[in-house]
């Protein structure tokens, strides 16, 4: 479980986000969603610590230790175009190796079964180069497991993907999550997509919570409308909401 | 189709630290055995591992007190100069990082300058060019620091403007005493002479100790391609890791310049030559630094002193005519950029 606890953060002392309060509990996969500048990825960023803020981020009601408790995954992750598929993955291993140790037997298996369960193990020895978009998301989620985090933070990782390779990749953030008990928070965009794969969407504005709840409590257009300015349909399907966008003026 | 069991395997080391191994043995043998004196190769091997049937009296001098301290100088600048190199491009993820980036150059320059024209005597010239190396480089860092928070463009750029400053110290003080002017430049464009084990022994500490801190370091650096932020998530203390490696490489890059002047090009050439024939990680690209570095410039300091004797070539000159083209070289036949 991760919890943010009264999380701010300011910017050169001017703008602020937050009070950002969220409890994600063992196991759940909470979306966040929010128009650009809602705070979505800075309050992911000051879980991991990498924003200064006020307040704080528990992970199993312990202090969080970079790397242990949780797994994160970039907006745009960096690809160094010579590394191989095996040699990134291992790199997920960073937060259990000694400074002057190199890695392990058990490394070495824990990053062969990331690989062989993100469907890898063919590409191991190709460089990042040479991925498509769906396999080089999927070598960074490889990496995400081979760092055997409890928590799992992806900041809109179905950003540049196709429909297709973005419904493939969640589906794996979503097996992953029922074989490993992970707890996953999500931002993302796509607010249908949100609404098929999280159990709980949390609308944020300024940083702060202003909605949150079950797909059906949050994807309303009154609820939408004030944060997202242009107008939207919501069109209830068999799988559950969707979320249509409306011309201005028509 | 079948997949292979154990599709990740060890950073593989051996093979390439075997052959750096061998090209620096081969540098240190014909740079003990060549020169004004010709020494009679199994002579010297004899000699040198103390068996009988060796060098007369005099060769033992020149092999014991000239050609060996001189080796083992050319060995430890070169080593120094290009792990260095390898070091700075890995913290700074920048393929035209040199030791020299941050203001070491322009500083020892201005130490060495002020020595010359303050009239003090040689032996000030090398502990001023390194108190000058430090000193610039601790204001790069200071200003970086101050200007740009955390990020390593501000440090850059710092660098830039106080080898500008340092560079322009430099300049006014020749003009005003043209007479020393001449041995400035000899200083600059670098040499390797030595006055038996001093300076051996003055940069030994600052190569060995970078050379621990550095190969020590090769597994985060290779974290840190992936840059600060997604480093610092995989739990690596990112300011830490890169003061320790640009303190340890910044300190050795002084020692190396104080005694042997501003020798260009071994900082850049050695480390991406590497890359492009032995890969991409700094576990591996590091410590071979090391060893290609240290073969290298012991090779140049051998064409310096042989290819117009009895006169010798300033070793400047040399590593950029010898590293340019055969860099372009291999640059061609890998047929990749860097």
């Amino acid at each position: 479980m991760i919890r943010w606890e009264s999380v701010t953060v300011a910017y050169n002392g001017s703008l602020r986000l937050g009070p950002f309060d969220l409890h994600a509990a063992d196991g759940e996969w909470v979306g966040l969603i929010g128009p650009n500048g809602a705070g979505k990825s800075t309050m992911l960023k000051a879980a991991v610590g990498l924003v200064e803020h006020a307040g704080t981020v528990r992970v199993r009601d312990g202090n969080r230790r970079p790397g242990l408790d949780f797994a994160w995954m970039p907006q745009r992750p960096a690809m160094p175009e010579h590394m191989t598929v095996a040699e990134y993955v291992m790199l997920g291993r960073s937060p259990h190796i000694g400074y002057l140790s190199s890695e392990s037997e058990r490394d070495r298996a824990v990053v062969s079964d990331a690989l062989e369960r993100l469907d890898l193990t063919r590409f191991a020895h190709r460089t990042l180069a040479t991925l498509s978009g769906g396999e080089a998301q999927r070598a960074v989620l490889a990496r995400a497991v081979a760092q055997e985090a409890p928590v799992l933070l992806l900041d809109e990782p179905t950003a540049s993907l196709d429909l297709g390779h973005a419904v493939e990749v969640l589906e794996v953030v979503e097996d992953l999550r029922r074989e490993s008990g992970l707890t996953v928070v999500t931002a993302i965009h796509d607010l249908t997509l949100a609404a098929r794969f999280c159990d709980r969407l949390v609308l944020l504005s300024g940083g702060t919570v202003a909605a949150q709840g079950g797909s059906g409590e949050v994807l309303t257009e009154e609820v939408l409308r004030p944060h997202y300015g242009a107008s939207v349909t919501v069109v209830h399907g068999p799988d559950g909401p969707a979320v249509l966008p409306r011309r201005i003026g028509t | 189709m079948s997949e292979p069991v154990a599709p990740v395997l060890p950073v593989r080391r051996r093979g390439p630290l075997a052959v750096g191994a061998v090209v620096l043995l081969a540098a240190v043998l014909l740079g003990l055995t060549l020169g004004p004196a010709g020494l009679d190769p199994s002579k010297v091997l004899r000699s040198m591992v103390g068996l009988s049937g060796g060098l007369d009296a005099t060769g033992q001098t020149i092999l014991f007190e000239i050609r060996l301290p001189r080796v083992v100088l050319g060995a430890l600048v070169g080593a120094s100069l290009a792990l260095a190199g390898a070091a700075y491009q890995g913290v700074f993820r920048n393929p035209l990082a040199d030791p020299y980036l941050l203001g070491v150059a322009a500083g020892a320059g201005l130490g060495a300058t002020l020595a010359l024209a303050g009239g003090l005597p040689r032996i000030w010239i090398a502990p001023l060019a390194f108190v000058g190396g430090l000193a610039a480089v601790g204001v790069t860092y200071l200003l970086g620091r101050s200007v740009g928070g955390r990020t390593t463009t501000s440090l850059i750029l710092a660098g830039v403007a106080v080898s500008a400053f340092a560079t322009a110290a430099q300049t006014f003080l020749l003009q005003r005493r043209v007479e020393v002017l001449r041995e400035v430049y000899s200083w600059i464009l670098g040499r390797l002479t030595t006055v038996g084990w001093g300076e051996v022994v003055g940069v030994a500490p600052y190569a060995l100790v970078a050379g621990a801190v550095v190969i020590g370091s090769g597994r985060l650096l290779d974290v840190l391609r992936l840059g600060d932020e997604e480093a610092a998530s995989l739990g690596v203390r990112v300011d830490r890791v890169r003061l320790a490696v640009v303190a340890a490489a910044t300190l050795a890059t002084g020692a190396a310049v104080s005694v042997s002047g501003l020798i260009g090009f071994v900082g850049i050439i050695v480390p991406h030559t590497i890359r492009l024939v032995f890969g991409w990680s700094y576990r591996v690209i590091v410590p071979l630094s090391a060893l290609f570095g240290a073969g290298f410039l012991v090779f140049a300091d051998l064409m310096a002193r042989t290819l117009i004797s009895p006169a010798e070539l300033p070793i400047g000159v040399v590593t950029a005519f010898l590293g340019a083209p055969f860099f372009v070289l291999v640059l061609r036949t890998m047929g990749r950029s860097p």
